[in-house]
């Protein structure tokens, strides 16, 4: 893609023709009141524009992530697990045709609209305030991940630096919201929901920050970009390095902690439904299930979005653009994440921890080994 | 905990079981005392209805202890024919209690699988006796009605096809890392432990102990077939699936055997109807013993009707079980011994 077709220069002009129109009109008035045309200078001026251009990028980005992205997610998960379930799945909502043959692509629509029109009940004894915000914090948390998370070199909200750190730690304010939101509800089954996340959360974070540490170590760079740019670099036999290759033992950690990360199947403890209920999730009804419910789905996707940059290159691939390969990576990673997730049994949660700190943390730390000594080598 | 139709009042340590007492009798029907009231031929679609996942094991464990009461000869075609009905069953059942077992520990799939290849076998149950559920097959001195023509190819096609199924699921639960963790070494029942609590059924040859009443008591025409009885070592709730799943290898095996083995002649003999005397006969139900006694005083229906369900026992070692487990493991291991509250409640 040519340089000048990026996010940002859309954006920008965009963002140059709306505030041109309004900027015409406050003009237009002008005439009669005086500052009105200095605010129109003002609102034309470049420092203004680039905020602008930054706010509709920044809007863009959430639409695809949130909206057109996470209809496809759920698309993709429902479809799929229908089909290893060896049932169609979703078939009847969809643009296309309304027959048992159908894709049902709407049909994550339509559960949204029906969560909407239901009552949102707060258990009495519960503490209103935490029970509200715990949904609100996991659901923008969730989101607020994609602000690092780049698509292509030119597709992405902010360039940060160290980007790397703000996913992680943005991934790890949400089990807070588990314990919050456990806690909160005043009941005993949401209460052993949200301290199993606070122990999940405990065993796993630092495997899934160690399993990062290698490709840290190999790329130099905390910004996922650069982290990107080093995979690139690197070649043998022409063919592109990505780090799945000399660091297969921290992508199976990294893999497993996400699991945990994000409550899926083999190890969802906090929210057992056999045992538990559901867990945390019990007492939370309407929209604020629903977001919840949604908020895990970005989260799935924002793992294996960061899968994808670690390990399998992010964007790098031929003939395609960069963004369609980001695209289809993070689908593959992601249809992975669904396939293990709906062919395993639910872990126990001592068993959980044994995994996390007699397994996850030692391979994490010989992957580690493996980098430095690939580093010391001269090989990346 | 709640199932449902039984309730487990359980004392907790943090997520440690300390005591669990379980309550029964909410599906208490009177069956026995209603026994008593009909003739002999309308006891057998009660007998049906005592447990609703394999009721054809219960209907004939009561028609053969009514016959052994009679002392009446049934027909050998008739026995293999009961033979066949009852290891379709025994599988039909025991995929039943894989699909209520594997969404315990959270493999909503194998619910699923195992629910689609019961279908199967409750189209081979329909084939030969008309029904898919609730069969009322048995009769008093034979079977209701001879297979169709055709049953024996289909059924075999049908087998081919899940035995073919079974290797999968070799590979979804035996090599699964997760569930051997989830399974192994959790609801540890000692033989002795098993034997004293009169523990029957798969659960008792899961502990290391090959009592199958139809080798060690054998009725109809079990001894002549071809197949082994299913024992395992450990008694924990790996031990009661792999025999589970051990035996539904060897229902297949039984089914194709006796297809080989079957005779020619009729299907039902007379009965008397006012018959005098006490029968009692031990079967092998899906879930254990099932053992009906009846005494006659020539009159109509019964004097008297016991049933002896393998479930009523297995309760009792419920708490054995589950002692010193975490709450997570309670499901489990109540979900392996196979629970149905229908024969239970009676």
């Amino acid at each position: 893609m040519s340089s000048w077709i990026n996010l940002y220069n859309i954006s920008y002009a965009i963002g140059e023709f709306l505030m041109g129109i309004v900027a015409a009109i406050l003009n237009f008035f002008g005439q009669w009141i005086g500052p009105l045309s200095d605010l129109a200078d003002w609102l034309m001026s470049v420092n203004v524009l680039n905020l602008v251009a930054i706010f509709i990028g920044g809007a863009a980005m959430l639409v695809f992530v949130s909206i057109v992205n996470l209809f496809i997610i759920m698309w993709i998960e429902r479809k799929m697990y229908g089909r290893i379930h060896d049932r169609r799945g979703i078939m009847l909502p969809g643009p296309w045709k309304k027959t048992h043959k159908g894709t049902g692509f709407l049909q994550n629509l339509a559960d949204g609209m029906k969560l909407l029109q239901k009552e949102l009940i707060t258990p009495k004894n519960a503490d209103k305030w935490m029970f509200d915000i715990a949904p609100a914090i996991i659901a923008t948390t969730s989101i607020l991940v994609f602000v690092a998370i780049p698509f292509s070199e030119t597709f992405y909200v902010a360039n940060i630096n160290g980007g790397l750190i703000f996913i992680l730690a943005i991934l790890a304010i949400a089990p807070f919201a588990v314990v919050l939101a456990g806690w909160s509800s005043n009941n005993k089954f949401t209460l052993i929901g949200g301290m199993r996340g606070a122990a999940l959360m405990l065993s796993y974070e630092i495997p899934l920050i160690l399993s990062v540490i290698g490709v840290i170590l190999l790329s130099g760079s905390l910004n996922p970009i650069e982290i990107v740019h080093a995979q690139q670099q690197t070649s043998i036999l022409g063919i592109e390095n990505w780090y799945i290759i000399p660091l297969f033992p921290a992508v199976i950690v990294f893999m497993v902690a996400l699991f945990a990360e994000l409550e899926r199947l083999p190890f969802d403890l906090p929210e057992a439904e056999a045992e538990l209920v559901e867990g945390w999730l019990t007492e939370y009804s309407g929209m604020r299930f629903g977001l919840v419910f949604v908020a895990k789905w970005v989260r799935t996707y924002a793992g294996a979005a960061l899968i994808t940059i670690l390990f399998l290159g992010g964007w790098s691939g031929p003939v395609l653009p960069g963004e369609l390969w980001f695209i289809i990576k993070s689908y593959i990673v992601f249809v992975i994440i669904v396939w293990a997730t709906w062919s395993f049994p639910r872990s126990r949660i001592d068993q959980i921890v044994r995994i996390g700190w007699n397994w996850l943390i030692p391979i994490a730390i010989i992957s580690i080994v493996i980098a430095a000594a690939f580093k010391w080598v001269g090989w990346f | 905990m709640n199932h449902g139709l039984w309730n487990l009042k359980v004392r907790v340590d943090g997520e440690i079981v300390v005591e669990s007492i379980p309550v029964l009798g909410y599906l208490h029907r009177g069956v026995e005392k209603l026994c008593e009231k009909r003739d002999y031929n309308q006891i057998i679609p009660l007998m049906d209805r005592l447990c609703y996942v394999s009721s054809l094991t219960w209907a004939h464990a009561y028609c053969i202890s009514v016959e052994e009461m009679m002392e009446l000869e049934i027909p050998d075609r008739a026995k293999y024919l009961r033979v066949i009905a009852l290891e379709l069953q025994r599988v039909a059942s025991h995929l039943m209690w894989l699909a209520a077992f594997a969404p315990d520990l959270g493999m909503f799939s194998a619910y699923l699988y195992s629910m689609r290849e019961r279908e199967h076998f409750l189209d081979m149950l329909q084939w030969l006796t008309g029904a898919r559920m609730n069969q009322n097959y048995p009769r008093i001195g034979g079977v209701r009605n001879d297979m169709p023509a055709d049953f024996p190819d289909r059924c075999i096609k049908e087998l081919d096809y899940f035995e073919k199924k079974l290797e999968q699921y070799k590979q979804l639960f035996d090599d699964n890392k997760l569930f051997r963790m989830r399974t192994m070494g959790v609801g540890v029942l000692s033989k002795e432990d098993a034997v004293d609590l009169g523990v029957t059924g798969p659960a008792l040859r899961g502990s290391n102990c090959p009592i199958d009443m139809r080798t060690h008591d054998p009725y109809e025409v079990y001894d002549e077939l071809d197949w082994e009885v299913q024992v395992e070592k450990e008694g924990d709730v790996f031990s009661r699936y792999a025999v589970r799943m051990g035996e539904m290898r060897e229902s297949c095996r039984i089914i194709r055997d006796a297809f080989k083995k079957i005779p020619d002649g009729t299907v039902r003999v007379k009965a008397p109807l006012r018959p005098t005397g006490q029968g009692f006969r031990r079967t092998e139900d899906s879930r254990g013993e099932a053992l009906i006694y009846v005494v006659g005083q020539g009159e109509e229906s019964p004097y008297r009707l016991k049933i002896r369900s393998p479930i009523f026992a297995i309760m009792r070692a419920l708490p054995v079980m589950l002692k010193d487990t975490s709450v997570a493991d309670l499901l489990s291991i109540m979900g392996s011994v196979d629970i149905c509250i229908g024969d239970t409640d009676k």
